[in-house]
């Protein structure tokens, strides 16, 4: 059980980084505490993995320090930091029944036969698979290989952390549900710290309390699944979390306040003159499409046509063209009971939720 | 009545062709010979099991067929762990990987009856590397005289020249194990030992599986090397089944008998090899 400082942490596959490209994690300082349920969420290639690999120890940071409860671990190794990873496909030892599979870990430690088999017993009994015990791993299927890859990390109940990368990858939609509920389970029983790697939004806000999102090499946010998506700190976040993401648009701070393609935005003076102090920049503003209203088009002075309506059943996407000269997309989420106007519609962004961006990092607006 | 077309069978005609010609006719000529005795097409007469009567009574037969198991078996007791080791101590990355693989290629780019000559000179105990050393070491070397040496260099010369073969095909088996493996054995605290029987031996087991039967079947039927190097002797001591078989086939001209040897020796390489294969697979079955 530990607490888990990155400081300074960057690393880079090339010898002699010179460019922020050449990195493949930007520098970061963060902090997994103790017994955290924790996600890292991101597209592929931003990173997620290469720093899951550097906490275990698998890899080497060209660059600051990994930090266990406050003592520097880089030169240790994965075995002496005691540590259990997850991979993404299943790993078994072929010729080991699935007991022996499990049991593995602690007799590397040395363990007594009592309590390897106390242990493997109850983790058997959480992941269900108790009647495969006496099996040849090599015979499972890829989940079952994989429940039992997982077991493998779960059942050493003395390790500083347990590190999954995209466990759930090979297993069935119906099944990972359940397996998520038992690693959350299982997190609350044995209070240990997990991190949790997946680009999966979903799956991260089931299992993890606090969600960590990367991008191209950074943590561009560290938050609840709820601020992440009230409060996104980078268009990125805004634009990956949610379903569909949130509407960016391009704004200029004109004469007469906030502009967009010429029309002018009713946007509060206090706000305006705020972003105004802050300098120059690409100034974007954001809003999730759940807060985006369709009202009438004398109502407003942002005028679109309803392009295209999609029914996902339990909520409908409304794409509206708007009639600006780039003839932009604005997403709007409505309710299954709320009706869909046809043709030309207005449309408003209430104040509480609109986001500012200068050069996609969030603007703190003060009221 | 549903009418077939059988035209496919045309397609196949080919492969029919070519086994019937490398494989069956030349082995339904020796099925021929070993039930009959033979003095030229005219004359002959048919024998029945005479032929493999008597070969199985035959003690020159009895000593070379014992003779081959040794050997064979001291083949594959060096040559496939020696094969693994040197495959596990290959480099991965780097020069290294192209330099040791061309270094490994050589002894198996050899012709076989070079690499008899080749051992002929090392053996020497005058101007041979091998032979000099073993004398100035105080041993009494001879290969030419002492059935014991000859038997032993032999031996080493089949090491020598075939070790290669085991190691490369593991070497290749090695690779093809996902890097995942090794970085779950390393946060499970696996010792080495642990890694190499628990990964990289299972991983290697069809590898293997290939090169214990390559190796058997080859060493089971050594001809040329010992040939070159001792001609069988001295005496017998390095008279293998091959060579028994040529001497009765060529030197006696004693057809029926070769014949039937021929046959029994093919039955018997076949029965070893099926052993192998299933002792090696059994396992893959269970549950």
């Amino acid at each position: 059980m530990a607490e888990i400082r990155l400081e300074q942490l960057a690393h880079s596959y090339h010898g002699t980084p010179s460019k922020p490209a050449d990195y493949a994690l930007r520098q970061m300082d963060h902090v997994w505490e103790q017994g955290g349920a924790y996600a890292l969420l991101g597209p592929s290639g931003c990173g997620k993995s290469t720093l899951l690999n550097i906490i275990s120890g698998l890899l080497v940071p060209s660059e600051g320090r990994v930090l266990y409860d406050g003592k520097s671990v880089n030169d240790l190794s994965p075995q002496q930091r005691n540590i259990a990873q997850v991979f993404q496909f299943p790993v078994v030892y072929d010729t080991m029944t699935v007991f022996d599979n499990l049991a593995f870990p602690l007799r590397n430690q040395g363990h007594s036969r009592d309590r390897i088999h106390q242990r493997v017993r109850e983790v058997a009994e959480a992941l269900e698979i108790e009647p495969l015990l006496s099996r040849k791993a090599h015979n499972l299927t890829a989940d079952e290989k994989q429940k039992v890859s997982m077991g493998r990390g779960l059942v050493r109940d003395d390790v500083a952390a347990i590190l999954f990368d995209e466990p759930l990858t090979v297993i069935d939609p119906q099944l990972k549900w359940r397996l998520r509920r038992k690693l959350k389970e299982i997190h609350q029983r044995f209070n240990v710290t997990m991190v949790y790697v997946t680009h999966d939004q979903l799956e991260a806000s089931t299992f993890a309390d606090k969600i960590a999102v990367m991008y191209q090499g950074q943590i561009v946010q560290f938050g609840t699944p709820r601020e992440l998506f009230e409060n996104p700190q980078h268009t990125f976040v805004g634009y990956f979390i949610g379903s569909p993401g949130m509407n960016l648009l391009d704004i200029v701070l004109g004469s007469a306040g906030i502009e967009l393609e010429g029309r002018a935005l009713p946007v509060e003076e206090s706000i305006v003159a705020q972003l105004r102090r802050g300098g120059e920049g690409r100034l974007q503003l954001g809003i999730r499409p759940e807060f985006v209203q369709l009202v009438a088009s004398e109502a407003s002075t942002l005028h679109g046509q309803v392009d295209l309506v999609q029914d996902q059943g339990t909520f409908k996407i409304v794409d509206v063209r708007l009639d600006t000269p780039s003839a932009s997309v604005i997403k709007a989420r409505l309710g299954e009971e709320q009706l869909v106007p046809e043709g030309r519609v207005g449309l408003a962004f209430p104040a509480a939720w609109q986001r500012f961006y200068r050069d996609d990092r969030l603007v703190e607006i003060v009221p | 009545m549903k009418p077939y077309n059988n035209k496919a069978w045309w397609l196949v005609l080919p492969v029919f062709v070519l086994v019937a010609f490398s494989a069956i006719i030349p082995m339904m000529t020796v099925v021929n010979y070993s039930v009959q005795d033979i003095f030229d097409p005219s004359t002959r007469y048919f024998v029945g099991t005479e032929w493999y009567r008597e070969i199985l009574a035959d003690p020159r037969l009895h000593d070379s067929l014992v003779r081959q198991f040794i050997y064979s078996f001291c083949v594959l007791a060096i040559e496939v762990p020696l094969g693994i080791i040197v495959a596990l101590s290959m480099p991965r990355r780097g020069l290294g990987v192209p330099v040791s693989l061309i270094l490994l290629s050589l002894p198996l780019l050899v012709p076989w009856n070079v690499v008899g000559t080749i051992w002929q000179i090392i053996g020497r105990e005058d101007i041979g590397l091998y032979g000099w050393i073993l004398n100035s070491l105080g041993l009494d070397y001879n290969y030419a005289s002492n059935p014991r040496d000859a038997w032993t260099t032999v031996l080493v010369m089949d090491v020598w020249h075939w070790t290669s073969l085991v190691a490369l095909l593991c070497y290749s088996g090695l690779r093809s194990i996902p890097d995942v493996y090794y970085q779950a054995a390393r946060i499970d605290r696996a010792s080495s030992w642990a890694v190499f029987r628990y990964i990289q031996l299972p991983k290697l087991k069809n590898v293997l599986l290939i090169a214990v039967m390559l190796r058997f079947m080859d060493s089971f039927m050594i001809y040329t090397e010992p040939f070159v190097l001792t001609g069988g002797g001295p005496g017998t001591a390095t008279t293998f089944l091959s060579q028994t078989l040529t001497q009765m086939a060529l030197g006696q001209f004693d057809l029926g008998r070769a014949a039937a040897f021929s046959l029994i020796y093919f039955l018997i390489i076949l029965l070893v090899t099926w052993v192998f294969y299933t002792a090696m697979t059994h396992n893959d079955n269970k549950g």
